[in-house]
């Protein structure tokens, strides 16, 4: 069962559930930070990390000796990131997507690819329970690199799917969500009720019913703002699986990096039905 | 002119509603919501849209299989697994690099422009604002961003306005660089929590990596008053300039249902420190 936990709008709650789904699971689990930008389970989970891998993505470098000017690299570019000059090329290796392009097509093979660094996978374990063991996976975007969604297929890489895993997706609706969301059997959307919580949720559920992936909702700080969100997904049938109420001291444990299951031991069997009601459909 | 980003790093900590405010509280101003993936700075702004625009940025691959003969070189070449074995392209995964349209030996694929989005200039009760949404699903946020900003420099030069008020976006990635660009001030609103501060660390790394002087807020400050003395003693250590604090106030969420900004709303607690902070922000930028 892959199991990712998504929202439109950021702040929702996401790690939250993310994380209180994996502590509280009664079988071994593992956990994908996929929000590589601004990666947080960590912070909930503090498993033991051993490992950390440096992630790359293939740019251009050009052998200026074999290069001849033809420009033919820049023209097959499709994201300006090579101009030829008249004795020079210059490579914009933030614009490159790592597609491969130039270096195959160089009639001469001047271009060959290097790797350049983009950021890094760590992974770890905590024992949760007697016998239980939750390996947790996350990426680290490097500051000032744009791209990330090489990096969450990294973190994706390590997915085990002969256990049940747990995917934290980031924000939005554009590629690194998607990117993350892809391949889940079930995405949980967890949604604030208020109006930007309810206009990202509708974001998200066309994205949702267009990767084709079934998907619940999670009311976060219920009782705060108003019933939209609550009518909404009554008109369009999807079904709100839990709701967790607006309550400061969730926020002050969330603000500590206490998990809702540590500081609200009932949380504990809340989330272990809601995952067995989600995997037994 | 002056050009203020709001940004955050982490999501939900107040950007938009902050942005909102300044807004309201600027004389003269062109709003930017730069948050096209999930934008609801319109839903406080109600903008009445004036000129409507197609976004279309990178192409698509398409395979024509009456001219196909199944080689396979596309599906060997492409990086992003976006042809399928019988074919067909799949326009989500497709990078628009068009790899596959250069080695195809029998001219069976054709780029195709995609449309990932639309952006708007719009009027609204404080004054001009540019706005867009990216397509679901849809890549070039970046790019959309760029356009978005530009636009709203244009035309606060043009008209002579004092300020473009940018809404960021949360994480570090593209869209948050590309609405960094060209900024006099990164006012990240953080809130006191041990992500808000993790994140705001991050994302205070890029804006200086692109040369943009940074300020810090804590927004619902009060939800744990260690947790911002700590972010207060982090911008210390670090030369980040601390603003100001703003308090939860539930007014801000029953504003938010209205459709207005907070300093129109209420004249409660966090009315006055929004006030207090915009004060700060036009005499130090």
């Amino acid at each position: 069962m892959i199991l990712s936990v998504a929202s439109g709008k950021g702040g929702t709650g996401k790690t939250t559930v993310a994380t209180a789904l994996a502590l509280s699971m009664g079988q071994d689990v593992q956990l994908l930070d996929c929000d590589v930008e601004e990666p947080n389970a960590h912070i909930f989970i503090r498993a033991e990390m051993d490992r950390s891998i440096r992630v790359c993505t293939p740019v251009p470098e050009i052998d200026k000796d074999k290069c001849d000017f033809c420009g033919k690299c820049q023209e097959v570019c499709a994201f300006n990131a090579i101009a030829v000059l008249k004795e020079d090329v210059l490579v914009f290796r933030e614009l490159c997507h790592g597609c491969g392009s130039c270096s195959f097509l160089c009639p001469r093979g001047a271009i060959r690819e290097v790797d350049k660094e983009i950021g890094c996978v760590e992974m770890g374990t905590l024992k949760i329970g007697a016998r239980d063991t939750l390996r947790f996976v996350h990426g680290k975007l490097d500051v000032g690199q744009a791209m990330s969604p090489p990096l969450i297929r990294a973190v994706k890489e390590y997915q085990d799917n002969t256990s049940s895993v747990i995917i934290d997706v980031p924000p939005g609706t554009s590629c690194p969500a998607i990117e993350a969301m892809r391949g889940s059997d079930f995405c949980l959307l967890v949604t604030e009720p208020t109006p930007f919580g309810l206009y990202d949720l509708t974001l998200a559920v066309e994205a949702l019913r267009k990767l084709g992936i079934p998907f619940g909702v999670i009311v976060n700080r219920s009782g705060l703002g108003d019933a939209e969100v609550e009518d909404y997904c009554r008109k369009e049938s999807i079904p709100i699986l839990m709701r967790i109420p607006f309550k400061r001291e969730i926020a002050v444990a969330y603000s500590e990096g206490i998990s809702i299951i540590e500081a609200m031991p009932e949380y504990r069997a809340e989330f272990r039905r809601l995952f067995e009601d989600i995997r037994t459909g | 002119m002056k050009q203020l980003v709001v940004i955050s790093g982490k999501g939900g900590t107040g950007k938009t509603v902050l942005t909102a405010s300044f807004a309201a509280l600027a004389e003269s101003s062109v709003v930017a919501d730069c948050d096209v993936d999930a934008a609801d700075l319109h839903l406080l702004l109600q903008p009445t849209v004036i000129e409507k625009h197609i976004f279309a940025a990178g192409k698509c691959a398409r395979i024509d299989q009456t001219l196909c003969d199944q080689c396979g070189e596309c599906v060997d070449r492409c990086r992003f697994d976006a042809i399928s074995e019988d074919f067909v392209v799949d326009p989500i995964s497709c990078e628009g690099c068009a790899f596959c349209h250069f080695v195809c030996p029998t001219g069976a694929i054709e780029m195709q422009e995609r449309t990932s989005g639309e952006w708007f200039v719009s009027e609204t009760r404080f004054g001009p604002m540019v706005h867009a949404q990216l397509g679901i699903a849809e890549e070039n946020s970046g790019k959309l961003v760029s356009v978005v900003r530009q636009k709203a420099k244009e035309m606060a030069e043009a008209g002579k306005h004092d300020w473009v008020i940018v809404d960021g976006a949360p994480g570090i990635g593209c869209p948050v660089i590309a609405s960094l660009s060209g900024a006099d001030c990164a006012l990240v609103v953080t809130e006191p929590t041990l992500s808000g501060l993790h994140d705001a660390d991050r994302v205070i790394g890029v804006a200086r990596h692109f040369n943009v002087p940074v300020k810090l807020l804590v927004n619902k400050y009060d939800l744990n008053i260690e947790m911002t003395a700590e972010i207060e003693g982090y911008c210390e250590m670090n030369n980040v300039p601390f603003i100001g604090r703003i308090a939860f106030d539930e007014s801000v969420v029953k504003a938010m249902v209205e459709g207005k900004t907070i300093v129109e709303f209420s004249d409660g607690r966090a009315k006055e420190e929004v006030v207090n902070v915009w004060r700060e922000l036009r005499a130090s930028i």
